[in-house]
């Protein structure tokens, strides 16, 4: 796990989904979460959902950023927003979920609606980087306690 | 008919003066699978067949295999350990013979249940190792990985009598991007002992194709000599992976990354290309998408020849890939453990890579003349090899170099 620490700004969680062993996608979004003063905790690829909880309730997060690439992005990106979402104190964390969640490099409708209705505040394509800065701008800054 | 060794097929071939080429290719479906492999079969070209597993597979949550598979959900490979026995057996009936081999390709730092699954289909080839599946494969331990390779590596070798099982080395891939090639090469011949300590009689050695062509040569070359000195009596082999980084968006740029592939495998003296295709940017590529790869790359390789081998032991990439696998070796008699103790101090530590067992200080660049340096070395045993570039990278500075050869193949032209 990679972690910076900056000030008074929430902590961003970044994290792959349980089957995907991609990194380079999560290096990335760690320097540009950085380069953007946010304080970042990196749980790495394969991060299974109990873990993904653990750490949420550890860091209070003002941000979850789930990344996945290798094609199961959809079906593992559900399960684990049910699990996120099923904790109350997770209830109104913004959690985004991005990158190529399916098999056939398809933007599915269907399956965009079905994660966002599980709870994901937002679901990037693969390319959506200003939207996702935007989102990222809009995050309230946070007193260090 | 009965299959051919894997090992035997390809060095057949290459006696022939005949590039072997073969598919990153798997689907959850087995009447597509079938399909994958009966036209991977018949493709214009010299082929060995491959399943590609899933990602549940790989990490063994095949609990969520069985799930998708009962609700007929697509996955990025062939759940080998959830279709029933008979069903894989009609996948690969009358197929699996003497004149096509066929691999597992799997990802799995803990490969017990896919080597057991293997050779209950009459299989005995696939690939991986003890650190190129792990490190770059998720967070399973490396003392896991370790002690899961040595037991996976003695179950396949201690199968049937006669027959020759195989393993290929992942080592030249690691990340797929941005790792300088004499850790590439060192990581490869690792493995390949590795595997040959614990009973393989017939192994190959990887190396992916970088951002330098010169340097790529020096790579294979250095790969093959060091093989040549390390693993007398056993067969081994060469086997080159197109490009495995960020691949270009364009299919004539895609393509022709992979002729340049197949120039550089034949040119170099690896026996067997393992193709990439042009949707490869894009989504997981379709039957359609890996024949047309196979038959571009069989024809580019068909116009090229051997070169003369130059002085590989004057190369940089000989020097270094050396020092580090004799480095390891006089750690520990076992290569397991000396494995483990040369990533726990830091003589072989993989750029970029985050995982708990990777020392994480090695840095690496593109040099200005394209090739791939040491922007720090860390605590590898490489002093004076650092050509420092001494500045943070920025996410933007991390895209470019991920996308240089793609930037380069979109543009109609080479790195
Ligand atoms: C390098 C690579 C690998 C390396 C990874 C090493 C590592 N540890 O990272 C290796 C070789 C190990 C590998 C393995 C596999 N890979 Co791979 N890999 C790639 C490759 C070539 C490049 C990926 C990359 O590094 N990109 C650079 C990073 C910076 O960008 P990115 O990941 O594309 O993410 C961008 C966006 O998606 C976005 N983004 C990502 N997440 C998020 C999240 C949010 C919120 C936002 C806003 C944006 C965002 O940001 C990034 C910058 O734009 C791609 C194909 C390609 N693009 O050329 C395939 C690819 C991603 N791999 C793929 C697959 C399937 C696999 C495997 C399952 C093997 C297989 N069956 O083929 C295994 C993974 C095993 C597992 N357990 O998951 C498929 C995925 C298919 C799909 N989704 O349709 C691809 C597309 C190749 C293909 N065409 O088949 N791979």
């Amino acid at each position: 796990m990679n972690s910076t620490h900056g000030t008074h700004s929430p902590t961003v969680l970044i994290t792959g989904t349980s089957s995907d062993a991609h990194t380079w996608n999560l290096v990335y979004l760690q320097l540009l979460l950085e380069e953007w003063g946010r304080r970042v905790v990196n749980l790495g690829p394969c991060a299974p959902d109990e873990l993904v909880l653990a750490s949420a309730l550890e860091h209070d997060p003002g941000l979850i950023v789930v990344s996945s690439v290798n094609g199961h992005g959809f079906h593992d990106g559900l399960r684990l927003i049910r699990v996120l979402r099923s904790h109350p104190r997770l209830a109104a964390t913004t959690i985004v979920i991005g990158g190529k969640l399916g098999v056939d490099g398809l933007r599915n409708v269907g399956q965009v609606r079905r994660l966002t209705e599980a709870g994901y505040d937002r679901v990037f394509d693969d390319g959506d980087m200003a939207d996702f800065r935007a989102l990222v701008s809009r995050l309230p800054a946070r007193a260090v306690s | 008919m009965t299959p051919v060794p894997f090992g035997d097929f390809v060095a057949r071939a290459q006696t022939r003066g005949t590039l072997v080429v073969q598919p990153r290719m798997g689907f959850s479906d087995p009447a597509r699978m079938r399909e994958g492999l009966l036209r991977t079969r018949a493709a214009d070209a010299v082929t060995a067949g491959t399943l590609t597993l899933d990602s549940y597979t790989r990490v063994g949550d095949l609990a969520a295999a069985r799930r998708a598979v009962a609700e007929g959900v697509a996955l990025n490979g062939y759940p080998i350990c959830t279709h029933p026995l008979r069903t894989s057996r009609a996948v690969l009936e009358g197929l699996h013979d003497s004149a096509f081999p066929v691999q597992v390709r799997h990802g799995s730092a803990q490969p017990e249940h896919i080597f057991s699954a293997l050779l209950a289909l009459g299989l005995d080839a696939s690939e991986g190792g003890p650190v190129s599946y792990c490190l770059p494969y998720g967070r399973t331990r490396l003392r896991d990985a370790v002690s899961s390779w040595r037991a996976g590596c003695e179950l396949l070798a201690s199968h049937g009598d006669g027959a020759a099982p195989h393993l290929e080395s992942f080592g030249g891939c690691l990340l797929g991007q941005l790792c300088p090639p004499a850790l590439l090469v060192a990581v490869s011949v690792l493995e390949g002992l590795f595997f040959v300590r614990h009973g393989l009689r017939s192994v190959s050695l990887s190396y992916a194709q970088q951002t330098h062509p010169r340097q790529d040569h020096e790579a294979v070359a250095a790969l093959r000599r060091l093989a040549g000195e390390l693993l007398p009596d056993v067969d081994w082999h060469v086997v080159l992976y197109a490009y495995m980084g960020v691949y270009p968006l364009s299919r004539g740029g895609a393509l022709t990354l992979l002729e340049a592939a197949a120039r550089l495998a034949v040119e170099s003296g690896a026996a067997r290309l393992i193709v990439k295709t042009a949707a490869e940017a894009h989504r997981i590529p379709t039957v359609s998408d890996n024949v047309e790869a196979l038959e571009t790359a069989a024809r580019a390789a068909a116009t090229a020849t051997r070169r003369p081998e130059r002085d590989a032991g004057g190369s940089e990439v000989y020097a270094e890939a050396r020092t580090l696998v004799h480095t390891v070796l006089g750690l520990d008699d076992d290569i397991g453990r000396a494995l483990l103790t040369a990533f726990r101090r830091g003589l072989l530590d993989v750029p970029y890579c985050l995982h708990p067992d990777n020392p994480g200080r090695a840095r690496s660049f593109i040099d200005r003349d394209g090739r791939l340096r040491w922007a720090d070395t860390g605590a590898l045993p490489l002093s004076g090899a650092a050509v420092s570039a001494a500045r943070k990278v920025t996410s933007a500075d991390l895209l470019a170099a991920l996308s240089h050869v793609q930037r380069a193949y979109d543009s109609g032209g080479t790195p």
